[in-house]
């Protein structure tokens, strides 16, 4: 697709010679690098509650970032005006990071390789509305239906369709057009008059309105919110202290977010603060681990054709047989360390300065078989749902929270346990994987990852792995 | 600027009656953001820009739809309000939906102080110098002191505007700076980072940049050589800093939302004692100058104080008008909205009364214990109220700080631990709209070794 067949170009005339005349202003009092961020994001939401359909919005955000970097320094300005002047005046505040003689803008400005990771004819916010309506009905009525004990269910539905463009003075053009989908399903269950307990389920992805209609029906979701919260009526105590754990195929990936990717963020690690700086070429896990961060995958929540920076996006081994192999990278932490972006540069909006974040991460499958993983535990928890998770990356120290797990005595998976957090410390918790399945499942698309202050959407990944020794926060 | 987006507002809102609404409100804010940070003495990220958005909710009966934009164009505003009257046509009736009474519209009289001029003209060099400052005060602390993750002024400048289709139209501006430093401090291969803040409407109110680089330079001085614990059972103090978190997960469990859903542990406990009688919360919005202050609430209701918690009591739940008539009561004017969807609910200060104590009285009353400074994760679920999260602190031994801890948990259930509230302490401070002194509770489980 060239410029003027594209989104940007179509609905608000935006032409090459404008690109390059912002890209110009930009760079007027010197720097490295400049770029622009084009954004236009039509969302809409669905909310059903108590069988009422409560809520429906949708909403249009659309404006344009302006960045100049010079050395390691940072300008960056926006607008929510497309016009001209309004985008000539935000590169003019950009340019002000630098002060000296005009840099040179490369031009023609070229498209950067084709790919289309989500061939969407329709996206999902493009169908009908009513045809939504119908999903959220679904889900909540198969939930009311499955179990008398269920009392309360809510339905949401979201999706949206993002079209960016990114201009760069290093002659970088791209075009892409993003849509994103995602049903949640939570609901309350009690038996008599006892203490109600939730479950919750959900997911999508970078997919059209079928999979919702196919592959992933509201029922799927329903029933598994469902299942969830009768299992937590039956649970027990968690047990408090170090314990061995095995963390089931799929969601569990968090651990890998937490405990590995954050550190490997190359932002950190070019400023020598996280727990896992210098140590490329270093063993900084279990031989068995090997980690990847995958933004290619079709149709993922994570994937995307090309990153926030217009860099396509790449698998990335981060840690090969246990040995850390390298960093996730943009523009701007490559240049300064001399490599290349590995195509991790994202961005929350045209409101927020891009950074290293992950697409996609997940844990290559080994070899053993995940039932004889549970079975060579004598006492243990095995979990395999898990809500959110947090880290401080520069002691490592990460946590994780349990929502579905069981005790595991001797080689089997016994009583349910109430909720619990789970801490360890990065680079400690990935030498202790002692085994590692053959059952790698990536999770169903519901991740967002918090980075200062920005979010953006995750997928994660893991097949079943058993961690000798971690800290368990229960309570008995 | 006031004066248009006032008129906006109001247009929209008839426009949305022209195309058939029976209501409709509509809010609009404007603003204008700044932030800077620095790096080993360095500009690293500046960044400047203003914005705008506008969201409509509208009710046929009652039937909502809503909708927002920020293409605030004559034709981005009409797709807008399209959007948003042919949405309501497609929810279902819902026998709550609907708009404040007019007899509860209104606003608090007077200027609250939410906004100064001073703060929104600081010059740029000014402020890039603070962070600057703050940061070098952080490196010259202490040799140990090896590292910054940098340090940042922020600051931002804006108005909300308010009008719906019962006569009510205000608005507010409002201004808030802050300054914030984050060293990084090493012992042998261990390295701890740890920050310290300052946030003021008024920049004059900041806490001085050198004030702020040692207090963050010592906090992460004090985490070195962190240790894990033994697993058992202790008691639990929580510093201010994190102490307000527990405030949080009442403010939580006693709104209407969480109430009328009954996803709270505070369900039909109206009037009953839920925690010791040591605790008394109030919210209120109404004190000048505050961060949680404002002079009405995001459906036009007028803010006020609420009192949560008298002696361990729960006196109220915190309500909007939905939620308030889905439990037969009256709206609290908590209501909060972002650009779209219908209000849910937020506070204003929640402010716990203090106590008599010092914080060093506590860890002598205590003797032995965990000193909580940093909370990690999000283990708490407000259906039950068990809590478990990521806990990292210095360990009291004879009634004072004898080594730091991390990587462990603190376990409990939010019940018995509002029960279980040993001291208050009588250091209660205007930090932000969450603000707690120190608290003790008398016994939770550590996760360890």
């Amino acid at each position: 697709m060239g410029l003027s067949e594209s989104f940007f170009a179509q609905k608000f005339g935006i032409s090459s010679t404008d690109l390059e005349r912002y890209l110009a202003e930009a760079l007027s009092r010197g720097g490295d690098y400049a770029d622009l961020y084009f954004e236009y994001v039509s969302t809409s939401s669905l909310g059903l509650e108590e069988s009422i359909l409560k809520s429906a919005t949708q909403g249009v955000t659309l404006g344009v970032g302006v960045r100049v970097i010079t050395g390691e320094r940072t300008g960056y300005a926006y607008s929510d005006d497309l016009g001209s002047e309004k985008i000539m005046q935000a590169a003019r505040v950009a340019a002000c990071i630098s002060s000296g003689p005009a840099s040179i803008v490369k031009t023609p400005l070229e498209s950067t390789g084709k790919r289309d990771l989500y061939p969407i004819l329709t996206s999902p916010n493009e169908a009908s509305l009513m045809e939504r309506v119908a999903l959220v009905r679904r889900a909540d009525e198969c939930a009311r239906s499955a179990d008398p004990r269920v009392f309360q269910v809510q339905v949401s539905y979201a999706d949206q369709l993002k079209h960016v463009l990114v201009a760069a003075s290093d002659g970088t053009i791209s075009f892409d057009r993003q849509p994103l989908a995602r049903m949640n399903v939570s609901v309350l269950a009690r038996e008599g008059e006892g203490v109600p307990q939730n479950g919750y389920h959900g997911g999508g992805g970078r997919v059209e309105l079928s999979w919702f209609q196919k592959e992933h029906p509201p029922e799927y979701f329903a029933k598994e919110a469902v299942r969830q919260a009768l299992v937590q009526l039956e649970a027990v105590d968690a047990p408090a202290g170090e314990t061995t754990v095995v963390l089931g195929p799929g969601w569990p990936g968090i651990l890998l977010h937490e405990a590995v990717g954050h550190g490997l963020e190359a932002d950190f690690n070019r400023k020598g603060v996280s727990a896992f700086s210098n140590r490329i070429g270093q063993l900084v896990a279990s031989p068995l681990c090997t980690i990847v961060d995958d933004g290619t995958i079709a149709n993922r929540r994570g994937s995307l054709n090309v990153d926030d920076e217009g860099s396509p996006t790449q698998s990335n081994v981060l840690i090969e047989n246990g040995i850390l192999r390298g960093y996730l990278t943009d523009k701007l932490s490559a240049k300064v360390t001399g490599g290349k972006s590995t195509g991790s540069g994202r961005r929350e909006s045209y409101q927020a300065i891009p950074m290293p974040r992950m697409t996609n991460t997940f844990m290559l499958a080994g070899e053993s078989d995940p039932d004889e993983i549970v079975r060579s535990v004598k006492k243990g928890v095995y979990c395999t749902t898990f809500g959110g998770g947090q880290v401080d990356i520069t002691s490592g120290n990460f946590v994780f929270s349990a929502s579905e797990s069981y005790l595991i005595e001797d080689g089997k998976i016994t009583k349910p346990l109430r909720g619990a957090t789970l801490i360890g410390n990065g680079p400690e918790a990935m030498r202790h994987v002692s085994m590692v399945g053959n059952d790698l499942k990536l999770d169903e698309g519901v991740g967002v990852c918090g980075k200062e202050g920005q979010s953006v959407p995750v997928g994660v990944g893991i097949p079943t792995i058993k961690i000798d020794k971690m800290t368990v926060g229960g309570t008995a | 600027m006031s004066a248009n987006l006032e008129e906006m507002t109001s247009e929209v809102v008839k426009r949305a009656l022209g195309l058939g609404a029976s209501d409709a409100e509509c809010t609009a804010s404007e603003g204008a953001e700044f932030s800077v940070s620095v790096r080993k003495g360095e500009v690293e990220k500046l960044k400047e820009a203003g914005s705008k958005a506008i969201g409509l909710r509208v009710l046929i009966g009652q039937k909502q739809g809503s909708a927002y934009t920020s293409d605030l164009s004559k034709e981005g505003l009409e797709q807008m309000v399209k959007a948003a009257v042919e949405l309501a046509h497609i929810t279902s009736e819902d026998p709550h939906a609907g708009l404040p009474d007019p007899s509860e519209l209104g606003k608090i009289d007077g200027d609250l102080g939410l906004f100064f001029e001073e703060t929104a003209l600081v010059p740029t060099d000014q402020k890039i110098d603070y962070a600057k400052r703050a940061e070098a005060a952080a490196m010259a602390a202490d040799e140990r002191i090896f590292n910054s993750e940098g340090a940042g002024f922020g600051s931002y400048a804006g108005q909300r505007v308010f009008a719906n289709s019962r006569g009510f139209v205000g608005s507010y501006r409002s201004s808030t700076c802050s300054l914030s430093a984050t060293p990084v401090a090493k012992l042998g291969e261990a390295m701890e980072r740890d920050y310290w803040y300052s946030m003021a409407r008024q920049f004059s109110r900041l806490e001085s940049p050198e004030y702020i680089g040692k207090k963050a330079a010592g906090r992460a001085l004090r985490r070195l050589g962190a240790r894990k614990v033994d697993t058992q059972k202790a008691p639990i103090i929580f510093d201010t800093t994190v102490a307000g978190s527990l405030l949080d997960h009442i403010f939580e469990a006693a709104s209407g939302d969480s109430i009328y859903r009954k996803s709270s542990f505070l369900v039909d406990k109206l009037g009953q004692t839920v925690a010791s009688d040591k605790l008394t919360l109030v919210d209120d919005a109404t004190l000048p100058a505050t961060f949680g202050a404002c002079p009405f609430d995001d459906e036009g209701v007028p803010s006020r104080r609420t009192s949560i918690l008298e002696k361990g009591v729960l006196k109220n739940y915190l309500l909007n008008t939905y939620t308030a008539r889905k439990l037969g009561m009256k709206t609290t004017g908590n209501a909060s909205r972002g650009l779209c969807g219908a209000p849910s609910i937020s506070h204003g200060n929640l402010l716990l009364e203090p106590g008599e104590l010092t914080q060093e009285e506590i860890f002598k009353k205590v003797g032995r214990g965990l000193f909580v400074t940093e909370l990690i994760g999000f283990g708490v679920n407000m259906v039950t109220g068990d809590y478990s999260r990521g806990a990292a602190g210095l360990w009291i031994e004879g009634g004072e700080p004898a080594f730091p801890v991390s990587e462990i948990t603190i376990a409990g259930n939010l019940n018995q631990m509002l029960m279980d509230i040993a001291y208050v302490g009588n250091d209660l401070e205007f930090r932000g709209s969450v603000n707690s002194p120190t608290l003790v509770i008398g016994e939770m489980t550590i996760s360890g070794q």
